[in-house]
């Protein structure tokens, strides 16, 4: 097949972008560890209040400077839905839903998570500025689904 | 040398008619629901009689993401093939109107349950959200009356085959059985959620539903969906744009085989939708990553094709310097400055798809309203002032009238408005989704939080964007009613280019379909096998159905 040199130009230019975009996510997924949210834990939807840790949902300190934030989520509200954590904590977030779809949010921070019905989601965060944050769900999940929020209070 | 003006077949014409007379339809509608979606997210306006925000938004992605562009393409791909490939046979014929009729039925049948608020699941479903199983049902019949209508177009294209054996098939007609076999691949991961699982569930007959499942198989479905939507525009750009300028096309087999490396590289690529889910493991999201971005490499051939064919056409008009050549083109001329406008919002449209499919940026925008801005750029800009474009030579063409000056002028404002509508409406919503605003939400404020707080003067820009658009959309409406029923009687030409250089070798061989769809195939078992049966096998309980719309 005939390809003009100048489409040569364009396409190796082109598709050796591509290969350093790839490579930039593969090295800083696989290398860095940054990889989505995508935790494998099932969960039975019916059962989330007798299972932990979501029978207690909450904060935990699970040792110095570190935190598991364990959040059960519903129609149309997160629980808890007022939580405080100390400056520079580090935090795994585990949600789950106990019925429909919903998302996990919160804007200005790169926390963004899908919380599907028998799956866990799970995700480390540093909350490093201190002040409120709003949890939010962005997946559509019904009438009430632009009403359901929550508050993060990050004090010194 | 003159050539005889090359017709689609009367009879031809009738079905493809049929089709764009339920795509505009859809578009008023659509549109309509998709001016007050902006208005309630202003939050300066409600819903009267306690309509739901829900419902019309679930209006508006139905009747535009799947009635509107499924309908138009269809229509247009039986013009093209009738009109490259000679006239349907009967049967051809008749297969295309089942296959119209089983879309509107089953789209009458969805909307009914839309509107009567029996079905606020949105365009993608939400199972456990649990639908009326009538909502289900219609779209099935959608899905199956396009499967109808693609069967008319390989049977006509086989017959051709057939009796010019050896010979390269038209450009536009390859181009049509392309789509449509990447329509009938990608569509099997809806009708089996459709058919095998939501449809008895709804029903009653089962109990509980796999949703991770349900969701994989739609999304294996719904990124394909939107190639579906741009290759009739490429269709448009790179086998009629040529002639409407008066120049030839800049390769017929690098065509071709841009639209083969869409075929292999759109379907296996769904868990991009998916990065943020629980349930898959981070290897095979990464996998369909790297399949994503290959689709690059066909949309960075077209945009050397057109800019070369452009260039190529202005030069030999006397065009100097490097950048002479833009100002030969003819930009009085709406069939072509409505695509041309397309083109040049594809731009920041691509560049947005390459931040949304990349394994963690993803994390950033994910859900917001960034991502809505995004489809409002490449679909509802890119795809569908091509698509306006095209109509404004196939609708007279099809009911043997001509545009007037006066049309063509009012297509130009039309193009302008939409252009100034989009700029504000996606400008504002891709702002407002980096700073965090969600998608498919109604206006809140999330108990004045400062972040929710930021984002209102964007959603007042975004209605600001919206009331324009909708004046784009009375302008076409008009154009499109004056096109069919109003304009002077007359022959206007369904405009096909000729390559720049002779067929080559390549372009035949780009017609074996039995190594193409193998290599799909053997690309989507690498793509989804295994996690599909870790999907299945590390299942949690299913979900029971609930309704809280």
């Amino acid at each position: 097949m005939h390809i003009h040199k100048y489409e040569k130009i364009w396409l190796v230019f082109g598709i050796g972008c591509l290969i350093v975009f790839l490579t930039v996510v593969g090295v800083s997924a696989f290398a860095a560890g940054q990889q989505p949210p995508s935790c494998l834990t099932t969960i039975d939807p019916e059962k989330v209040d007798s299972t932990p840790p979501f029978d207690h949902p909450g904060l935990v300190k699970k040792g110095d400077k570190e935190y598991e934030l364990n959040i059960v989520v519903a129609a149309f509200s997160f629980t808890p839905n007022a939580i405080e954590i100390p400056k520079g904590a580090k935090v795994t977030i585990n949600v789950t839903s106990k019925d429909v779809i919903h998302g996990f949010e919160i804007p200005g921070t790169n926390v963004n998570m899908m919380v599907e019905p028998g799956y866990v989601n799970s995700l480390t965060t540093t909350f490093d500025k201190p002040g409120e944050y709003t949890i939010l769900c962005n997946e559509y999940c019904g009438a009430g689904h632009h009403m359901m929020t929550a508050r993060i209070k990050v004090v010194e | 040398m003159a050539q005889p003006l090359e017709k689609v077949d009367r009879r031809d014409a009738k079905l493809a008619l049929a089709h764009l007379f339920v795509a505009f339809t859809a578009l008023a509608l659509g549109g309509f629901a998709g001016l007050l979606q902006t208005l309630v997210r202003s939050g300066k306006f409600e819903l009267p009689a306690g309509v739901s925000y829900y419902t019309i938004l679930t209006t508006h992605g139905v009747l535009l993401g799947l009635v509107l562009t499924t309908f138009f393409i269809i229509g247009f791909q039986f013009a093209a093939v009738s009109r490259t490939t000679g006239a349907l046979s009967d049967g051809s014929r008749r297969t295309g109107w089942i296959g119209f009729w089983l879309m509107t039925i089953g789209t009458a049948m969805s909307a009914f349950f839309i509107l009567t608020g029996k079905a606020s699941v949105l365009y993608t479903f939400y199972a456990p959200l649990q639908a009326h199983a009538g909502f289900y049902i219609g779209l099935a019949l959608v899905v199956v009356g396009s499967w109808v209508s693609g069967f008319g177009m390989f049977a006509h294209y086989a017959r051709w085959r057939k009796a010019h054996r050896g010979q390269v098939s038209p450009l536009l007609a390859f181009m049509s059985v392309t789509n449509m076999v990447l329509w009938l691949v990608c569509t099997l991961g809806v009708a089996a959620t459709v058919v095998f699982q939501l449809i008895p569930w709804s029903l009653g007959l089962t109990d509980r539903v796999n949703v991770l499942l349900s969701r994989t198989l739609f999304w294996y479905f719904g990124h394909p969906l939107v190639y579906f939507w741009l290759l009739p525009a490429y269709m448009v750009w790179y086998a009629v744009i040529p002639k409407v300028i008066g120049g030839k096309m800049f390769s017929d087999s690098l065509a071709r085989l841009a639209f083969i490396l869409f075929l292999l590289f759109s379907i296996p690529v769904g868990f991009h939708h998916q990065l943020l889910e629980p349930g898959i493991s981070p290897f095979w999201k990464y996998v369909q990553v790297v399949l994503t971005f290959m689709v690059i490499i066909p949309s960075l051939m077209t945009a050397f094709a057109m800019f070369a064919t452009f260039e190529s056409y202005g030069r030999s008009q006397g065009a100097t310097g490097l950048f002479g050549w833009f100002k030969k083109l003819p930009w009085g001329d709406a069939r072509f400055f409505a695509p041309f406008v397309g083109m040049l919002f594809f731009i920041p449209a691509g560049t947005g798809g390459i931040i949304n499919a990349s394994h963690q940026l993803n994390q950033v925008v994910h859900n917001t309203i960034w991502v809505t801005g995004h489809f409002h750029l490449t679909v509802a800009t890119t795809v569908v002032l091509t698509f306006f474009g095209a109509s404004y030579w196939l609708i007279p063409h099809l009911t043997g009238r001509v545009m007037t000056k006066a049309m063509n002028r009012l297509a130009i404002i039309q193009t302008i408005v939409w252009a100034v509508g989009m700029t504000f409406m996606s400008g504002s919503m891709h702002f407002a989704g980096l700073l965090g605003a969600p998608r498919r939400s109604a206006f809140s404020t999330y108990g004045n939080s400062p972040q929710a707080l930021e984002w209102i003067p964007y959603q007042i820009a975004q209605a600001v964007g919206g009331t324009i658009l909708f004046i784009g959309i009375i302008l076409i409406l008009v154009i499109v009613i004056n096109l069919a029923f109003f304009a002077p009687k007359g022959e206007t030409e369904f405009p096909v280019a000729e390559a720049a250089a002779p067929y080559e070798r390549a372009a035949l061989a780009l017609e074996n379909w039995k190594l193409w769809i193998g290599l799909v195939v053997a690309l989507i078992l690498i793509a989804y096998t295994v996690p599909i049966i870790d999907i299945i096998q590390n299942a949690p309980p299913g979900s029971k159905g609930y309704k809280l719309w």
